[in-house]
This record gives C-alpha cells, sequence and structure tokens, in this order.
C-alpha cells in the first residue's frame, strides 16, 4: 500500500550503487521480477495465473468460515440476544406481578383498615347503648327506690300528722279545762269539752 | 518499479502446491484469506465467549453486526429471507474484514482481486437462482416479467430484466473490486508524491505537505469506503435474496 519505505530502500541502494547496471538490477528484483515469474505483463488483478489458486483457497476459507459462523458464532450470538430477551421480558412479568400484589396488598389492608373500622364503630355502638340501659336501669331503680322512700316517708309523716292531730285535740281538751276551771272558776264536764273541742276543730 | 502503484496487488506464492497441473500455490492472497477468517472469527468467537447479559463493548460491537445484518436482511428479504442469515453474514463479515486488513501498510487486500470478488458475487447469485428454481420451480421465471407491462413491451421489457439479471454477479463484483482497488492506487500514488517531492530537497519537503494532507485525507475515505462497500455488498446480497424468496413481487 504505502510506498515510502520500500521506495526508499531502493533509492538508497542506486544512491550507493552509482551504477546504472546495478539500479537496473534492483529494478528487476523489485518489480520486473515478478512479472517475469508470471510471464505476463497484465494489471496484476487481472493476472489470471493464480486465479485456479486464488478460487481454491477463498472456497477453503470462506467455507470454513460459513461454517464457523453458522455452526458456532451465530447461534451463540443469537443465543445471548435472546436470553437477554427473555431476562427482560421475565424481569418485566416479575416486576407487573410484584406490583400485582402490591396492589392486593393495598387493596386488602385498605379492606381491613375498613372493617376494622367498622367493627370499632360497632363496638363503641355497643358500648354506648350498653351504657346507656345500664344508665336508664340504674336511674329507674333509683327512681323506684326514691318512690318507695317518698311514699314511706309521706306516709309516715301522716301517721305522725295524725297523730299530732289527735295529740292536739287531748292538749286542746286539758288546756280548755285549765282556761275555763281559770275563768270560770267552775268545772266543766269533759264530754263537753271535747265535743266544744271538735267542734273548733272542724271549723 | 517498487512504487509502482499495482506492485501491491501482485499474488506472490509462499507454498507452491501443484495439483494436476494446476497452480494451487498457497499465495499471500490465500495467506490473507486465512488472516481475515481467522481475525473475523476469532473476534467473533473471543468477543462473545463470556455471554454476557450486560455485554462488554467488544461484546456489543459482535452483537450490533449481529443485528445490523439481520435487520437488513430482514427488510431486505423478509422473515422468509433469514434462513440465508449465516450467508449474509458471513460475506459482510469476510468483506468487511479483508477490506480493513488491507487498509494496514504491506498488507495484501483480499477484495482487490477481481477473481475472489466475482467468485462472491457467483455464490451469490448461484445461491438466488438455485434456491429459486428449488422453491419457486419454473416460478421463479415470473422474476422476468413485471405486473402491469402492456403485451407490446413485453418482450422489450422482459429482455431487459434477464440482461439486467445477468449482469447483477459483474457489477457486484466490479464494484467492490473497483473500489478496493483504486482506493489503493490513489493512496499509493499520493504517497509516492510524498516521497518523490522530499526527494527534491527543501523546497520538495514543503510541497510534499499537500499529497501528504491528501494521503491522510484518503486514508480516512478509504476506511469508509471499506465498510461502504461491506454494507452494499450485503445489501444488494439481500435484496438479490428478496427475489428468489419472493419472484414476481415487483
Amino acid at each position: 500500500m504505502f510506498v515510502t519505505a520500500a521506495y526508499a530502500q531502493s533509492t538508497t541502494t542506486e544512491g550507493e550503487a552509482h551504477d546504472p547496471a546495478a539500479a537496473g538490477e534492483v529494478h528487476t528484483e523489485t518489480g520486473v521480477a515478478h512479472e517475469g515469474e508470471h510471464g505476463t505483463g497484465v494489471f496484476p488483478p487481472f493476472d489470471s495465473t493464480h486465479f485456479a489458486s486464488q478460487l481454491l483457497w477463498l472456497a477453503i476459507t470462506f467455507g470454513l468460515f460459513y461454517l464457523l459462523m453458522s455452526k458456532v458464532i451465530i447461534p451463540r450470538i443469537g443465543g445471548i440476544l435472546e436470553t437477554r430477551h427473555d431476562r427482560i421480558a421475565q424481569d418485566l412479568d416479575e416486576a407487573s406481578r410484584l406490583k400485582g400484589e402490591a396492589d392486593a396488598a393495598i387493596a386488602s389492608y385498605e379492606q381491613e383498615l375498613a372493617s376494622a373500622r367498622a367493627k370499632g364503630h360497632s363496638i363503641a355502638d355497643t358500648a354506648r347503648e350498653a351504657a346507656k340501659a345500664k344508665a336508664t336501669a340504674d336511674r329507674t331503680a333509683v327512681e323506684a327506690d326514691l318512690t318507695k322512700k317518698i311514699t314511706a316517708a309521706e306516709a309516715r309523716i301522716a301517721e305522725i300528722k295524725s297523730k299530732a292531730l289527735a295529740d292536739v285535740g287531748a292538749i286542746a281538751e286539758e288546756t280548755a279545762t285549765a282556761v275555763v276551771k281559770q275563768l270560770i272558776g267552775g268545772t266543766v264536764t269533759k264530754a263537753e269539752i271535747a265535743a266544744a273541742v271538735k267542734a273548733s276543730a272542724g271549723n | 518499479m517498487s512504487n509502482d502503484p499495482t506492485h501491491q496487488f501482485l499474488v506472490n506464492k509462499i507454498v507452491p502446491i501443484e495439483i494436476g497441473g494446476i497452480d494451487f500455490s498457497f499465495t499471500n492472497a490465500s495467506l490473507f484469506m486465512v488472516a481475515t477468517v481467522g481475525v473475523a472469527a476469532g473476534f467473533l468467537y473471543l468477543t462473545t465467549s463470556q455471554r454476557g447479559l450486560i455485554p462488554t463493548r467488544l461484546q456489543s460491537v459482535s452483537e450490533m453486526s449481529y443485528e445490523f445484518i439481520a435487520s437488513m436482511l430482514r427488510e431486505g428479504a423478509g422473515n422468509h429471507g433469514m434462513k440465508f442469515f449465516p450467508m449474509v453474514f458471513s460475506l459482510f463479515m469476510f468483506i468487511l474484514t479483508a477490506n480493513l486488513l488491507g487498509m494496514f501498510p504491506y498488507f495484501f487486500t483480499v477484495t482487490s482481486q477481481i477473481i475472489v470478488t466475482f467468485a462472491l458475487a457467483v455464490f451469490v447469485i448461484g445461491t438466488v437462482i438455485l434456491y429459486g428454481f428449488y422453491k419457486h420451480g419454473l416460478g421463479f421465471l415470473k422474476l422476468f416479467v413485471p405486473h402491469g407491462v402492456p403485451g407490446v413491451l413485453l418482450p422489450l421489457v422482459v429482455a431487459i430484466e434477464i440482461i439486467s439479471f445477468l449482469s447483477r454477479p459483474i457489477s457486484l463484483s466490479v464494484r467492490l473490486f473497483a473500489n478496493m482497488l483504486a482506493g489503493h492506487i490513489t493512496l499509493k500514488v499520493f504517497a509516492g508524491f510524498v516521497t518523490s517531492l522530499s526527494a527534491l530537497g527543501a523546497l520538495g519537503i514543503g510541497g510534499a505537505i499537500l499529497p501528504l494532507i491528501m494521503t491522510v485525507a484518503i486514508t480516512g475515505l478509504e476506511f469508509l469506503v471499506c465498510f461502504l462497500q461491506a454494507y452494499v455488498f450485503a445489501v444488494l446480497t439481500c435484496m438479490y435474496l428478496n427475489d428468489a424468496v419472493h419472484p414476481g413481487s415487483h
């Protein structure tokens, strides 16, 4: 491809030789010798001398290359790509599965939360109801008790009152007797006084 | 002359072999075919030996070439064409590696030999013809009869189609061969200018800068051409294989 080194070498040789014949020899060695070898002066790529050899070696090397590619390399790279593709798909599936699980967990959590809340409400309601019922019952009992006590007290008061009134009659009779005695100096019968007291009491 | 730009294309015998009077010598061309296969297969084998789920840089180069060719073939010849994937992949990798190896100074460029590119083109067209007839029988000949052509023009169109089909192996092989050959000759000519001019003294060395810049620029261009020609060869192979898989679809 690059001529530099070969050309430089050739010119150096020529420079050292200082001889046209020697220079000619150098040229023969480098270039013309090959043409002599092929026996033709044709453009090298069109030189048919080596066509058979080129074809044979191309068939051998390219055939080998084709076999290597189709038996080893292509299955291997294809396998790598497929594995990666499968892995990505699998990972995506796994991710979506996990997302589904997370969603389900959230849903069940919310459901449990809701049921717990409902249960809490119902417990609170029950407790409230129970407390209310108990309070009502207690109050009723207390009221009944109080009513009974009041009734008893009223009965007692009435009894005391009647007793007191009865005593008042007796006291009034005595007092009246004493008063009459003092005022009139006479005696009054007990029956008269009792009738008088009774008459004033009746007023 | 040693700065003869065609010197680099000379084939030299390394191990003379002769079978039945025909010369099958192991030449420098054979050596570089072996090197091409060794480098390409070795690269693909070693870079994928880890089978990493997360690819290394070199492994992703191998995977990218795989997917590059796979998508090219799928677009060019459809899913039925995927059975030719090993063939297209081998052709692409072989030509690309041979082209790139040829970019090394003093290396022989395998693809600059018309017989090599022609053999590869004949391999492609031969596959197209054999598979076309094997799969579709005489229906493969529908390839030469496009739809919707008026009856009067049909013989002319069919003749043109046949000529265009027959010229395919030639255009396919000459395109690759001529690109590699011309590129290497151009490089050598410009590089030759550098040495010739710098031999002329101070002024010459100053003048040699221009061809030197050209040489560097053309080297860059040649790397592009190396890839591009391998790509073009593979794309055209896909298109031709499409004819074998779906004849009469165009």
